[in-house]
């Protein structure tokens, strides 16, 4: 009894492709807008859900059976409001993240493509069993009777 | 049995406070409780030897948790390795530990809160709390073993003995919920009274057995033992000798009499066992460091151990709890007297030390007493346990008995071969090399050295007294004939074949001693293409490096990438759900209301040029004139409240674009004026792909939106209550009704949430004003003073 037309279908299928489209890109105003877009296509959604079209429900203008369902339309109205907000901080941190680094492109985390080339996690065991052992034999009765820290400290340079 | 445990662990606790005062003092006090707790173990001699010492403390009722103690002839065995050894090696400790040590602190407090934990572990009678102390076990052993993490050798050999024990533990845990669950009961006696049968069952025993064999340091799990003498001597003494490595074999004791008719339990635990006697015994042939030689004679001595202790067999576990004494009180003097050889000569090397027997004879003494325990000399412990082990399996016969028999009498020859190696090593004149010029070892070192091995002289020339520990124990399997149920240790029980095998292994030892050049050469000449140090090492660098490639592939750091798995993963999941669940609403009409059409014409277009579009400024009127459109639609569904709203957020939004878009280059793909970074032109397969997904996931929202929307049934049920009393909250437009009286707290959220962004947003904002004022030509970077003119 409730069912969203073709025509409607058509125009929340482009807007949540292109939304999505754009959030897949580099740019960061694009991914923005793609945001933006999206967020048009949810509300759009929620209002649709709420029946085909009807008389406003407003008391007095027309009889409570020809009046589109109300709920969908309060809860969509909060989301526009919400995506406004939302617009807004990306939008100032957008602008910020420009102001301070000169480009408004989403980077791949550096960090990330190092561990990826490296062979090994950092601090492995199988490094720290490279390289020549310590002079001193741990399990040595001399070693018990040490009272200070020794100078040289393997593997991971002094400790002071 | 808990308030001992404790009691361990909290003077252990406050041990640090008396170190400062006295390290000595600090070991003195630690060697108070082991010491009271074998006092207290003799006090209870007849309840552990008749129907056993029983306490429970419930841990939490809810979970049908509990705490189970019991005290019987095992662990009253295994009190007298972790109390009575346990004091005299913190004993020990107090003089091998110089005055001013800096490891002795954490020494004294790791070892008495490991003799809690292994007294904690020797007590359970229920599988859980078993498996707490183990665990608990395996730390003490690791912060042990790491020392202060100093040196290379500590830490590797920390990790490997944590790895391993941990690896054996967590899949115990799991054998142990199969077969708890499976008997019904986690309490030891209960299930072994009435072991489970089954699948599950057997899988869990088999489980459980991977931990023991772990801890027990069997092969091919046994490298991290001899790795672990990288700690200080009366440590490997105490955990790596006298108690903790044999937690595996105690848990094969505990278990066996339920289980060790089973194959799954029995076969690993002979044929793992024997070769572990067998390759532990070669190593410790060839072993030039003292040390290590008594790890491998550990290593040896564990699979002897684990043969017994399986065997199910009523002379055989007679063998099984006396050799465990035995190996206690002569391997932990074996350790104190290398510790004491490493203290007065300074070295441990076979190769170094010559002369020492004559220059220190009590020390060589004591030596002898407990290498001849080992080597299975008459008149001490360890000949006691090896004839009854010998017995045992001549006695059962048959493939399985004289393959064992054999094997044990092989792994026999070798032990008295490095226990001779061991007495040559240490105290031997030996030609060519300087006689060494030792120290006078501290009457403390020596004192614990010799009460472990006089106490083995005693034992074992009085066999009653061993006698009435392990045939409680043995009790628990059932005589098969008048011989096992007469079999008691004795010194003589006449010319059998036995005795026979005691003087071959004596013989056979004393004679590969002698021939220990040409040995060496055979050792030499073969070569190990199967080293278990090097197939540990290969499974760490392989998960290392397993665990490195597939945190690169699947953290490649880059956002499309993360939200192209995320929209795949929508279109996977409730995507074919909804092509296999989902029916097409029949009554789909084209058109709702004619102005649809050109509204949603004009919404479509601006949305589909807004992916080709260049400029930003483009970008945002097309923004606009989408925002618009909806808007438009909102007022043909009958909803003028969300078209204003629309209309208005529309506005300001477009205000807000142009405010930024001041500031920015004209166009997506040029960067402030230094030219296009080097991946921003984008590579034209990859937008293809990112099309493509993007249009299928979008068709997929849509399409769900239609179906779920043509699946609903009934009217809306709330909605005619909120027109109903809309004039009640004294409105007329019903939204407004809703928003402001209704769902009032909603729109108080939603308020929040708008201050938040607007603070946020100003902060921001004025954050970039702020640099400005403060920038004085210097500092900020160049773009900066750029955009900000």
């Amino acid at each position: 009894m409730i069912t969203i037309n073709v025509t409607m279908a058509v125009v929340l299928a482009v807007l949540y492709s292109v939304g999505f489209y754009l959030l897949l890109q580099r740019s960061l105003m694009r991914i923005l807008i793609g945001i933006v877009v999206l967020g048009h296509g949810a509300n759009l959604l929620l209002q649709l859900a709420g029946g085909p079209p009807a008389r406003a429900p407003v008391l007095g203008t027309a009889l409570p059976e020809e009046f589109a369902d109300p709920l969908p339309q309060a809860l969509a109205l909060t989301a526009i409001v919400i995506t406004f907000a939302l617009t807004t901080y990306l939008l100032a941190l957008g602008y910020r993240s420009w102001v301070l680094t000169g480009r408004d492109e989403v980077q791949d985390d550096l960090e990330d493509r190092r561990v990826a080339e490296r062979q090994r996690p950092e601090g492995s065991m199988e490094a720290d069993a490279e390289g020549p052992d310590d002079e001193e034999d741990p399990g040595s009765a001399a070693a018990s009777d040490r009272t200070d820290e020794p100078a040289e400290v393997s593997g991971s340079g002094a400790a002071r | 049995m808990l308030a001992l445990v404790v009691a361990h662990l909290v003077v252990a606790a406050v041990l640090p406070l008396v170190s400062r005062r006295s390290r000595r003092a600090a070991f003195g006090v630690a060697a108070v409780l082991p010491a009271a707790t074998l006092v207290w173990g003799f006090a209870h001699l007849d309840a552990a030897l008749g129907p056993g010492l029983e306490e429970t403390v419930t841990w939490s009722a809810a979970l049908d948790l509990e705490l189970g103690f019991r005290l019987d002839a095992l662990g009253l065995v295994m009190i007298v390795l972790v109390g009575g050894l346990g004091a005299l090696i913190l004993a020990y400790s107090a003089w091998y530990f110089g005055k001013d040590s800096r490891d002795a602190p954490r020494n004294s407090a790791l070892l008495l809160a490991f003799a809690g934990a292994m007294l904690g572990l020797v007590l359970a009678d229920d599988l859980l709390t078993l498996y707490v102390f183990w665990e608990l076990t395996s730390i003490a052993s690791f912060l042990l073993v790491g020392q202060g993490g100093l040196h290379r050798a500590n830490r590797r050999a920390a990790v490997q003995a944590l790895l391993v024990t941990v690896f054996g533990g967590l899949a115990m845990l799991l054998g142990i919920v199969f077969v708890g669950e499976s008997a019904g009961t986690y309490r030891i006696s209960e299930i072994v009274a009435a072991p489970p049968p089954g699948g599950v069952a057997a899988t869990g025993v088999a489980l459980i057995l991977v931990g023991a064999l772990t801890k027990s340091a069997q092969a091919p799990f046994h490298p991290w033992l001899p790795a672990a003498m990288a700690a200080p001597t009366p440590v490997s003494a105490y955990l790596h000798a006298a108690s903790m490595v044999k937690a595996g074999v105690v848990l094969v004791g505990r278990l066996s009499p339920g289980f060790a008719d089973r194959a799954e339990w029995w076969v690993p635990i002979a044929v793992l066992g024997l070769v572990t006697m067998l390759i532990g015994g070669w190593r410790a042939l060839h072993e030039t460091d003292l040390k290590r030689l008594l790890a491998f004679g550990t290593v040896s001595q564990l699979g002897f151990l684990m043969v017994l202790f399986g065997s199910g067999d009523r002379i055989g576990e007679v063998a099984a709890l006396t050799m465990l004494l035995a190996h206690g009180l002569f391997k932990a003097p074996l350790f104190m007297v290398v510790g004491i050889v490493d203290k007065v000569t300074g070295t441990r090397e076979v190769g170094a030390l010559s002369g020492l027997g004559r220059r220190l004879p009590g020390l060589a003494v004591a030596a002898v007493l407990a290498a001849a325990s080992m080597a299975g000399v008459p008149f001490l412990l360890g000949f006691l346990g090896k004839e009854a082990a010998f017995e045992a399996f001549v006695h059962q016969g048959g493939a399985r008995g004289w393959v064992l028999a054999l094997g044990l009498l092989a792994g026999s020859v070798l032990t008295v071969a490095y226990s001779a190696r061991f007495l040559w090593g240490a105290f031997a004149d030996k030609p060519g090399v300087e006689p060494v010029d030792p120290r006078r070892p501290a009457a403390g070192l020596l004192a614990p050295t010799w009460t472990a091995a006089i106490a083995g002289l005693v034992l074992g020339s009085v066999p009653p007294l061993v006698n009435a520990l392990a045939q409680p124990y043995a009790e628990a399997y059932p005589a098969t004939d008048a011989t096992e149920a007469d079999y008691h240790l004795a010194l003589w029980h006449g010319l059998s074949l036995p005795l026979l095998f005691s003087v071959v292994a004596l013989a056979g030892g004393l004679a590969l001693h002698v021939g220990r050049d040409r040995i060496t050469g055979v050792h030499r000449a073969l070569r190990h293409p199967l080293s278990a140090q090097r197939g540990y090492e290969t499974a760490v660098a392989g998960l290392e490096r397993a665990a490195t490639q597939v945190t690169g592939r699947v953290q490649v750091g880059s956002l499309p990438v993360y939200l192209g798995v995320l929209l795949c993963t929508v279109l996977v999941l409730p995507g074919v759900a909804l092509v296999t669940g989902g029916t097409w609403p029949q009554d789909q009409s084209l058109v709702s209301s004619l102005l649809q059409l050109p509204l949603g014409l004009i919404v479509v277009a601006a949305a589909l040029a807004l992916t080709r579009v260049r400029r930003r400024f483009t970008a945002v009127l097309l923004v606009g004139a989408i925002g618009y459109g909806i808007g438009g639609l909102f007022v043909v569904d009958g909803a003028p409240d969300l078209a204003l709203a629309q209309f208005l957020v529309e506005t300001l939004t477009l205000v807000a674009f142009v405010f930024v878009l001041r500031r920015l280059p004209a166009h997506f793909d040029t960067q402030n004026g230094t030219g296009s970074s080097p991946d921003a032109k984008p590579h034209r397969g990859v937008q293809l792909r990112k099309a493509a997904l993007a249009t299928v996931t979008g068709v997929f929202v849509a399409v769900a939106g239609v179906v779920l929307t043509g699946a609903r049934q009934q009217p809306p049920a709330a909605s005619g209550e909120f027109v109903a009393r809309a004039p009640e909250a004294g409105a007329d437009n019903v939204i407004a009704a809703i928003l402001v009286d209704f769902r009032a707290l909603d729109t108080v959220g939603e308020i929040t949430v708008l201050l938040i962004a607007a603070a946020g947003t100003a902060s921001l904002v004025l954050a970039t004003r702020f640099d400005r004022k403060r920038e004085a030509g210097g500092g900020t970077p160049e773009h900066e003073r750029e955009v900000l003119g």
